[in-house]
């Protein structure tokens, strides 16, 4: 009898030193992977992933890192991370420096996927969102500087749509215009052409993955001009036009001219001009 | 242990007396030219051009035709919390079947690549007669199993293919070799010098994984000859498991001598090493009368 209740309690006490060195293991494992994970899936800036990945956590559930559409793509943009890369463990990504990604029509690489990480939504390789480009550095991108470069604009699948020309005034000459490389993050699907073709030795244009490159704005945030155009009228009490109160006989040009004096019965003759031809009449209309 | 006592006699030397060196090493042959052979038909498309087998073994495709994918990795899809598209769950399904037909394990010991290297650490253990200063619980596997499902299910990722060696090694072979050497030549290292069978025996997961998908496999090990052994011992230091032998052959009162233990890999080397030829490769329902036939 006392036997067999030694032997109840050396087993009862086995299976509890059991029990309590596994859920031991089970803890300290799962700290030490818990860690490591945090810091490997830390959004890297090269993890510019192949067409069809929306959202990098549901990209790092579904990948089985089989390189299967790193196999198909046909001009060997895509590669696996390997150990001692940035990218998570195994995934494929591109470096758009190296070889862009060519934006291939029946986009053989989301076919290649077995699992549905690149998702076989995507039908239109314009819709894909690989990454974004950004013009990360103005100080070196000579357009900045008054060149005339627009490799990027000229390269772009989409131009005018993922990357337009901005003209505007170089205040340095006083006298000619830049015209600068604007990106579109509603049409660029991140290809990374234009960061290929950039002429600088490091390009001033980059694609990030697009979570590390965009903003986003307060959700509370209702744009006035949209607000009106959605709902047809102003949404306050419409704007009165504005009531100048001139110097009589004048009126307000908008187009920088300023104030001038009205014109007299719409004459075409070139000689009736509005104004007088004695200074002293001029000053006299109070017109400064 | 008596096992140390026996490591001085060389394993498999009888064997290879009686039998002749190839049969004494026949399941060793047979396994490393599987592992081999499966290894270069994924080389054979980036090598060659020869595009057989595209992917690697996580999943891959065969002839443009036949889909396969690592019931391991998809089940850590699953557990993430993704939802698979149909031809990963036709792979994955084959795969299954597949080893839980022929033993979980026989994928250590036929298939994976790392079972080289662990198999190679172990021969250097035992010909320099290393002693481990370290040894492990065979159950990690199962505890490091179980936070890894657990893990991946809470964090909503693939956590363990963020370092598991096993796939790494499978993938930088046939892609980019990084520094998964280093990784491969640590696990090496551990297993020869400081923990013996440290990791296919005591950590790995994915071995932990496939025996229990294994667990009632068809095609086992038995020792229906057992009369004939001379308790030489070499199937156990051979053996990557040793203590899946034990049942079958040191308890008397077993009337059907087959390894049943999920975590016997079916790699036949206690096979090859006994001069006796106690073991063979056979039927789960093997039974004593079988012999008499």
């Amino acid at each position: 009898m006392n036997t067999s209740t030694n032997k109840t309690l050396q087993s009862r006490r086995r299976f509890l030193e059991n029990i309590s060195r596994a859920a031991g293991g089970v803890a300290l494992y799962g700290f030490g992977l818990g860690l490591y994970s945090q810091q490997a899936i830390s959004l890297p800036s090269q993890s510019i992933r192949p067409p069809g990945v929306v959202n990098e956590n549901d990209f790092l559930s579904a990948c089985v890192r089989c390189g299967l559409c790193v196999r198909d793509c046909p001009y060997d943009t895509l590669k696996l991370s390997s150990l001692g890369d940035d990218v998570a463990l195994g995934t494929p990504y591109f470096d758009a420096r190296k070889i862009p990604c060519e934006m291939c029509e029946d986009i053989p690489c989301v076919k290649a996927c077995p699992t549905g990480a690149l998702d076989p939504e995507l039908q239109n390789i314009d819709d894909a969102r690989m990454g974004l480009a950004v013009l990360i550095d103005q100080e070196s991108c000579i357009a900045f500087h008054g060149l005339r470069c627009e490799v990027c604009f000229n390269v772009c699948p989409l131009a005018n749509k993922a990357i337009s020309l901005n003209r505007t005034h170089n205040q340095r000459t006083g006298k000619h215009a830049l015209i600068i490389p604007v990106v579109h993050s509603d049409a660029c699907t991140g290809c990374g052409k234009c960061e290929h073709a950039c002429i600088l030795e490091e390009a001033a244009i980059k694609i990030l993955p697009v979570k590390l490159a965009k903003g986003e704005l307060g959700h509370h945030y209702k744009l006035g001009w949209q607000e009106k155009q959605k709902a047809g009228e102003s949404l306050v009490t419409p704007d009165v036009p504005h009531q100048y109160n001139l110097p009589e006989g004048t009126s307000y040009d908008y187009e920088g001219e300023g104030l001038i004096p009205a014109l007299k019965n719409n004459s075409k003759d070139i000689n009736d001009t509005p104004f007088t031809k004695s200074a002293i009449d001029r000053l006299n209309e109070g017109v400064n | 242990m008596s096992i140390s006592a026996t490591s001085i006699r060389i394993a498999g030397l009888e064997a290879i007396q009686k039998k002749g060196w190839l049969n004494a090493h026949k399941w060793l042959l047979l396994r490393r030219f599987s592992q081999i052979s499966i290894l270069s038909l994924f080389l054979l498309g980036p090598v060659f051009g020869v595009w057989i087998v595209k992917g690697n073994m996580s999943s891959s495709l065969t002839l443009d035709v036949l889909s396969l994918t690592d019931p391991f990795v998809f089940i850590q899809s699953l557990l993430s919390g993704h939802v698979v598209k149909t031809t990963a769950i036709v792979g994955a399904l084959i795969v299954f079947g597949f080893y839980a037909l022929v033993g979980g394990r026989v994928y250590c010991s036929w298939v994976c690549p790392i079972n080289i290297v662990t198999d190679i650490a172990d021969w250097f253990y035992r010909k320099l007669k290393i002693k481990s200063p370290v040894h492990f619980s065979k159950n990690n596997r199962y505890s490091l199993l179980a936070a890894i499902f657990l893990l991946t299910a809470v964090s909503g990722i693939m956590v363990w293919e963020l370092i598991n060696p096993v796939t790494m090694l499978q993938r930088e072979l046939v892609f980019t070799m990084g520094f998964s050497w280093a990784v491969i030549l640590a696990i090496f290292i551990i297993d020869a010098f400081i923990s013996r069978r440290a990791w296919c025996g005591r950590f790995c997961p994915m071995g932990a994984f496939y025996s229990l998908l294994g667990k009632f496999s068809f095609i086992r090990v038995n020792a229906l000859n057992r009369e004939a052994c001379n308790d030489c011992l070499d199937c156990y230091v051979v053996c990557p498991e040793p203590q899946v032998i034990k049942p079958v052959l040191i308890k008397a009162d077993v009337s059907n001598p087959v390894i049943l233990a999920a975590n016997c890999t079916n790699c036949g080397r206690c096979i090859d090493v006994c001069s006796e030829d106690v073991f063979t490769l056979g039927m789960r329902t093997a039974k004593f009368s079988d012999i008499a036939k």
